[in-house]
């Protein structure tokens, strides 16, 4: 794997620890994410995977610890700034908007940058069509990207799971995002799937040098695309370092990858 | 101060008649997930027809038992037309159909048996006790006083069902998961049959006792708007919430109303219990006694 | 063989936006709307229009207005009537107390009202979802039908509480027959309507609609959930409110707040449930269905009596009307959960195949 560009820190985050009354989710945990790098986490189910990227995007809050995102120290994202700041993702069960056909799914991940507001929406003809067009020329070439043009007036509620992770995945592109948390998006795919899902990645990565933060449970998968990995085992970090280190550290054999195979 | 002990205890006694319709609501939501926008329906109707079958001239003793029979039918048929089809709907679609139900409970009820009101005569008169007045000065219907030992009978014998006798048990186990309530072996269905039925006896009583007191007539069916709001602040699964949930509602009320209501042209019983929840809602959305959800994602 | 869409081709993306890209259902809804503004008010009778056109369409527009909130945005509220009161009331009030006001300018205000209203009865969907936020809006139906039944000011100290509504004046123009009347809420409804479709199809709409798939993501994704329901409150409840001024103005003649009740509320609703949740068409196709609904009971019965002779009780009708609205809710939302509109459009699929199956 060709080693990639990857610039200053972005996101620094330190001594997040998270509780769910007594339930500790993550313990005094600290690791960066550098510009253009595919930051992988990794960790048994319940490690609080899924809980970092939460608090990542403001969704859950930390009790403790501070993030810091561009050089900006805060104690708590809050969602709609993560937002606004070029943060997007996708999510460990897919939530996409069921009632909705794919382009529209996708067309509300341009929302941030859509100015028309519902007066100028309800006359239409002018300034929100005018837009509505220019959104989905853009929203065409995301379709265009993922390959999925012949499904792109089908309900969402309609398409096989491998096509729905497709579509979030293009909802949370369609924001143009400069750092996109994925969470397991290829769990429960075939090896074919799994394949096209690791191209947009890479691709995404490497066209539009958008840095990646990604969980995911195929090793395989995780040490071949990854720049940097990061362990959790029962909310706390046990290992962090690039595939080769991970693979060699003995914490994280005994923890994880035995436990696993 | 007499005066205000009055209001209050009258208030109370109203409550309990609430907690006895709310706690026909708990019930089904507790057992099926269904929050049974039609439990006024089923007042009206088993009350109704109780009622329309006495004046055929069956005797009351014939009569309730023979209703409590039409409630499991209605149970039953409910659960085959209804429910089953609306596994793991959204429970906000299984309340849009509780809503339908109760206009063609309403309607059946009336298609059967007229929409004129009927009186029921049960033998016991809306007066004040003698007792309490003369001791204490305190006007207390002995109706409602009979009403309330009536409700409290029926309280803690379903207490008494839920903890003591195995479909009890299994009830409450649905309640906290479908998977361990499967393993007791009673069909889903068929608890949910019980469930229904058993709503349908808290109906009946209930029906029986405010159709008593006002006659039986359409605006029955409005006591589950106010069984409403003693939810919300009783919380949806508590049987316990759903009792002291109807003796705030009752009690509060009627202090408003005779307190309040003469600065502001009265009538305000129909919306403060509302404003009341709505308040509280804000401050706590599970309810006294319900359990604090986190959303997940 | 007629309904097919073959040979069109969509160049732009605007082509593509339209909101009939089907050839034939352009020509479709412009003949409807041909028949609906020249054919109907120049053959109907002053009865159908009183009886069954002006109601359809006053429904229409309410059953659109709580199919924003509900069929949209995904919020359930029982307290449509209330919000066509405010409409009502305010209606009145602007136009008696602001000498010479333009009566489309005292509807629209109107409608601004019920929207302000709409929003600070909608605070409460910030907290609570669900049958918890449908029950807080029937404190909206009660609270607000007694404000206005019990605040003098509302109804100018009318003893009887039953006022008159203003007559219906544009540029001089009296509409006081029922065909004037007609063609008045027929336009009304119509420019509404368009304006509905535009929301819902960009990215207002969409923003509702993501707020009700999936709340979550869609604050992930920068839509604001106070901002966004509280919107769908307000537009909603501008809809019902104008709906209502049409009721007191154009259909009742009078302004009183007993006609506006719960019931009237749940009808609304099943409009909206058996029309098609989240459907403009829907909103229109529910409203025709349960207008109709009593009157064809109605001949039902008035047939079964007098032709077969058959013996009925007394005030049965209302009682079967009951049971069959509550049947046909059950029956929708087992069966088709998107109403009418969706057997509609079903009934479109097919078509387009006709003759060959697939
Ligand atoms: N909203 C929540 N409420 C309560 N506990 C939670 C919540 N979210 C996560 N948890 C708990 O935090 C821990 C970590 O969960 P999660 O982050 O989903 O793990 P992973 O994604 O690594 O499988 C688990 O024990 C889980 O039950
Ligand atoms: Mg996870």
């Amino acid at each position: 794997m060709a080693q990639r560009q990857s610039g200053d820190v972005i996101l620094d985050l330190q001594k997040i620890s998270l509780h769910f009354g007594g339930v500790k989710a993550l313990t005094d945990i600290s690791f960066d994410v550098r510009e253009h790098e595919i930051r992988a986490i990794i960790g048994p189910n319940g490690a609080g995977k899924s809980s970092m990227l939460n608090v990542i995007n403001g969704v859950y809050h930390p009790q403790e610890g501070t993030i810091v995102f561009r050089g900006k120290p805060r104690h708590e994202m809050d969602t709609y700034q993560a937002a606004k700041a070029g943060i997007a993702r996708t999510f460990q069960n897919i939530a996409l908007f069921k009632g909705m056909s794919v382009l529209d799914n996708i067309m509300t991940g341009r929302n941030l940058k859509i100015r028309s507001n519902f007066l100028l929406d309800a006359i239409y003809w002018g300034p929100a069509q005018r837009e509505e067009i220019e959104h989905r020329r853009k929203v065409e070439e995301i379709i265009d990207f993922l390959e999925i043009q012949h499904i792109r007036k089908t309900p969402v509620g309609r398409l096989p799971y491998g096509f729905q992770k497709r579509v979030e995945l293009g909802r949370a592109l369609a924001a143009e995002p400069s750092i996109l948390l994925l969470d397991e998006p290829m769990a429960g795919m075939n090896v074919e799937e799994k394949q096209d899902m690791c191209r947009f990645i890479l691709d995404v990565n490497d066209q539009f040098g958008t840095t990646i933060v990604l969980i995911e449970h195929d090793m395989g998968v995780v040490m071949d695309i990854s720049d940097r990995v990061v362990v959790l085992d029962y909310g706390k970090k046990i290992g962090d370092g690039t595939p080769d280190e991970i693979r060699n550290n003995q914490d994280v054999i005994n923890a994880y990858l035995g436990v696993a195979h | 101060m007499q005066f205000f002990l009055e209001v209050l205890l009258g208030g109370l006694l109203t409550g309990i008649m609430y907690s006895m319709v709310a706690l026909g609501f708990v019930l089904i939501y507790k057992a099926s997930g269904v929050f049974n926008f039609a439990q006024g329906a089923m007042v009206f109707f088993a009350a109704l027809t109780a009622v329309g079958l006495h004046d055929l001239g069956l005797s009351l003793w014939l009569a309730i038992p023979l209703t409590m029979l039409v409630m499991i039918v209605l149970a039953m048929a409910i659960e085959k037309i209804v429910l089953r089809p609306l596994v793991n709907q959204p429970e906000i679609t299984l309340f849009m159909v509780t809503i339908g139900l109760t206009f063609f409970i309403e309607g059946l009820a009336q298609a059967i048996w007229g929409a004129s009101v009927r009186k029921l005569e049960m033998g016991i008169d809306d007066v004040p006790l003698e007792y309490l007045l003369d001791t204490l000065g305190i006007a207390i219907s002995q109706f409602d006083l009979v009403a309330a030992g009536i409700a409290f009978v029926l309280v803690a014998g379903l207490a008494m069902f839920f903890s003591k006798t195995k479909v009890g048990r299994a009830l409450r186990a649905v309640a906290d998961d479908h998977q361990a309530a499967l393993s007791i072996g009673i069909p889903l269905q068929q608890i949910w049959v019980i469930v229904w039925g058993v709503a349908g006896f808290v109906a009946l009583v209930a029906g029986l006792l405010w159709g008593a007191r006002n006659g039986v007539q359409f605006a029955l069916t409005f006591v589950a708007l106010k069984a409403l709001p003693v939810l919300i602040l009783g919380g949806f699964t508590s049987v316990p919430g759903a009792i002291v949930g109807g003796l705030i509602i009752g009690a509060s009320e009627k202090i408003a109303e005779v307190y309040l209501g003469p600065y502001v042209g009265g009538g305000i019983e129909g919306w403060f219990p509302y404003v009341l929840a709505l308040l509280f809602l804000l401050a706590r959305p599970e309810g006294l006694f319900g359990e604090k959800i986190i959303r997940r994602i | 063989m007629f309904y097919r869409e073959a040979g069109q081709f969509k160049a732009t993306y605007a082509e593509d936006n339209q909101i009939f890209p089907i050839r034939q259902d352009r020509i479709g809804i412009t003949l409807i709307l041909l028949l609906a503004f020249l054919v109907i008010p120049l053959s109907a009778s002053p009865y159908i229009f009183s009886a069954i056109l002006i109601p359809f369409l006053i429904f229409s527009l309410a059953a659109l207005g709580l199919n924003i909130l509900t069929g949209y945005a995904g919020q359930l509220s029982l307290g449509t009537a209330a919000f066509m009161a405010v409409g009502a009331f305010a209606s009145y009030n602007f136009m008696l107390r602001l000498e010479g006001i333009p009566v489309l300018l005292a509807f629209a205000l109107s409608g601004c009202c019920a929207a302000a209203v709409g929003i600070v009865f909608g605070l409460p969907s910030l907290r609570i979802r669900g049958f918890y936020l449908a029950a807080s809006t029937l404190a909206t139906q009660f609270f607000i039908v007694w404000c206005l039944t019990k605040i003098g000011w509302f109804t100018n100290y009318s003893s009887s509480g039953v006022i008159t509504a203003q007559q219906i004046v544009i540029f001089g123009y009296a509409f006081d027959t029922p065909a004037a009347k007609y063609l008045f809420v027929l336009s009304v409804v119509s420019i509404m309507a368009l304006l509905a479709k535009n929301m819902v199809r960009s990215n207002t709409g969409r923003s509702w609609m993501a707020i009700r798939d999936m709340d979550m993501a869609a604050e992930v994704i920068g839509f604001r959930p106070m901002r966004t329901k509280l919107l769908a409150f307000a537009v909603s409840s501008f809809y019902c409110g104008v709906a209502g001024a049409l009721y007191a103005y154009a259909y009742l003649g009078t302004v009183e707040p007993e006609g506006f009740s719960l019931e009237m509320s749940f009808r609304i609703l099943f409009m909206v449930i058996i029309g098609g949740i989240g459907s403009i068409l829907g909103s229109f196709l529910g409203s025709a269905f349960i207008v109709l609904l009593p009157t064809l009971l109605n001949v039902l019965f008035h047939f079964l009596e007098t032709e077969l002779h058959v013996e009925l009780p007394s005030g049965i009708s209302s009682s079967v009307e009951l049971m069959v609205f509550g049947a046909l809710i059950i029956f929708f939302l087992i069966v088709e959960p998107h109403g009418l509109a969706r057997l509609w459009q079903i009934g479109k699929e097919k078509l387009r195949l006709w003759p060959f199956p697939h």
